[in-house]
């Protein structure tokens, strides 16, 4: 597909197609349904959703959650088998991160963790997949199914914003709830007001900590999309470029960014736990 | 970048995810490793107590063994003197047997003695008429010497 669509694309075109979003949303005249180009795409604005990587991510994650339980229903003590063995070293995995990351008491800690470690390694691991694979298959249902002209179908779920803010957000949320519920409303603001530098100085204390705040989430779901995005785009480049002398290029990126696949995966679980962990920090 | 409703719905998701893998998936792994810990100190608590028992049960049967050997020894001890016992009052049995058979013996040839002697002395009075006779070659008077007769054979 990267070959046919490089003949009838430019380059830009293919490209642009790889990074556009499968959209379905509200159209300006108010009807529901999906954007046939980038440009209704774009009319959309806030009240769309992607259904592509929105898909992906719930269909792996709940694919993990189920296959997990699978495994855990048939678990045994005393013998277990090579999957057991596997999800089991998973699962210990995390434990140990959060026994030696986490020092306070929440049960809710470590299957979260788990959860954002798993889910984002699959949804990273989709950047292995040749870059024309699936959304090759998906645009030739697109043309003959829903008359597309060109339908975008993203697999990757880390390289959508949406996808990866969403999941930071989330967790800043929990810092901002665990860290009031831990140090009161009062204890929280004071955090943020009285330091480094003491009460003579909040104005300028609220200018380092409040930015510093904020930039936990920020940091966190761009720095996942940001790895993602450029492998993806890398992957694209050689695709479209190189046409079908990409296959010797394409397996030394894909090589180097298994690297980055659990890395990033690892990388956003540890931040969340160092997170929280600051976040029911009460002494001072 | 394009933020739109799919934040949202990657939020509820992520939430969805957490609060399934909180409370359906977490626990099964964490039992069944704590089931697992649990056995294993378990079969180490066994087994040091097993080998606890093992000791006093050897020791046990060691004494038992002295036990049952010094009893032995006793018993053996009581049936050789029981056996000695039971010799000597065999022997002593013997010997008297033999003494009374020896008793009897002597008595019944003191009979057997007396009564020849008594056949022998009712006999020796016909012989000693018969030889009278002859070396008197004459008749007697049998009345006459009977009580000379009946003197010499009470000598006798």
């Amino acid at each position: 597909m990267a070959e046919a669509g490089a003949e009838s694309q430019t380059v830009q075109e293919y490209i642009v197609h790889h990074l556009s979003y499968l959209t379905w949303g509200r159209h300006p005249d108010g009807h529901w349904g999906l954007a046939h180009t980038p440009e209704e795409a774009a009319e959309m604005g806030f009240m769309a959703i992607h259904v592509d990587t929105m898909g992906w991510s719930i269909a792996l994650g709940a694919a993990f959650l189920l296959w997990f339980r699978w495994v855990g229903l048939r678990a045994s003590a005393d013998n277990p088998g090579p999957i057991q063995n596997f999800v089991e070293s998973i699962f210990e995995f995390v434990d140990a991160r959060v026994t030696e990351g986490f020092t306070h008491k929440n049960a809710l800690i470590a299957p979260l963790a788990l959860t954002v470690l798993v889910w984002i390694l699959l949804m990273n691991l989709m950047d292995l997949v040749p870059v024309d694979w699936i959304t090759g298959i998906a645009a030739l249902i697109g043309e003959h199914v829903f008359g597309f002209d060109h339908m975008p179908f993203k697999i990757v779920p880390t390289t959508d914003p949406n996808i990866t803010m969403g999941m930071s957000l989330s967790i800043f949320v929990l810092i901002i709830w665990y860290s009031i519920k831990h140090k009161g409303i009062g204890g929280f603001l004071g955090e943020l007001a009285f330091h480094p530098f003491g009460k003579w100085m909040v104005p300028f204390n609220l200018m380092i900590e409040v930015p510093t705040l904020l930039a936990k989430p920020i940091s966190l779901g761009l720095r996942l999309f940001g790895n993602l995005y450029a492998g993806e785009l890398l992957f694209l480049l050689i695709a479209g470029l190189l046409g079908l002398y990409q296959l010797p290029m394409h397996f030394a990126w894909a090589v180097f960014h298994i690297l980055v696949v659990p890395l990033q995966a690892f990388v956003f679980m540890m931040l969340t736990i160092v997170y929280l962990n600051a976040a029911h920090e009460t002494a001072h | 970048m394009d933020i739109n409703l799919t934040i949202i719905g990657q939020s509820i998701a992520f939430a969805v995810f957490c609060w399934f893998c909180h409370r359906y998936v977490w626990p099964l792994f964490a039992n069944v490793l704590e089931e697992r810990k649990r056995t294993i100190a378990d079969g180490l608590e066994a087994a040091a107590q097993g080998e606890l028992k093992l000791e006093t049960a050897s020791r046990d049967s060691a004494q038992q063994l002295e036990e049952a050997k010094s009893s032995a020894a006793g018993i053996i001890d009581q049936a050789n003197r029981r056996a000695n016992q039971i010799i000597d009052e065999a022997k002593q049995q013997a010997q008297v047997e033999a003494e009374r058979i020896m008793v009897a013996a002597q008595a019944e040839i003191e009979q057997e003695a007396n009564r020849a002697r008594e056949e022998l002395r009712s006999q020796v009075s016909v012989i000693a008429i018969a030889g009278a006779e002859k070396i008197l070659a004459r008749e007697v008077d049998q009345a006459a010497n009977e009580e000379m007769l009946t003197q010499l054979a009470a000598e006798l």
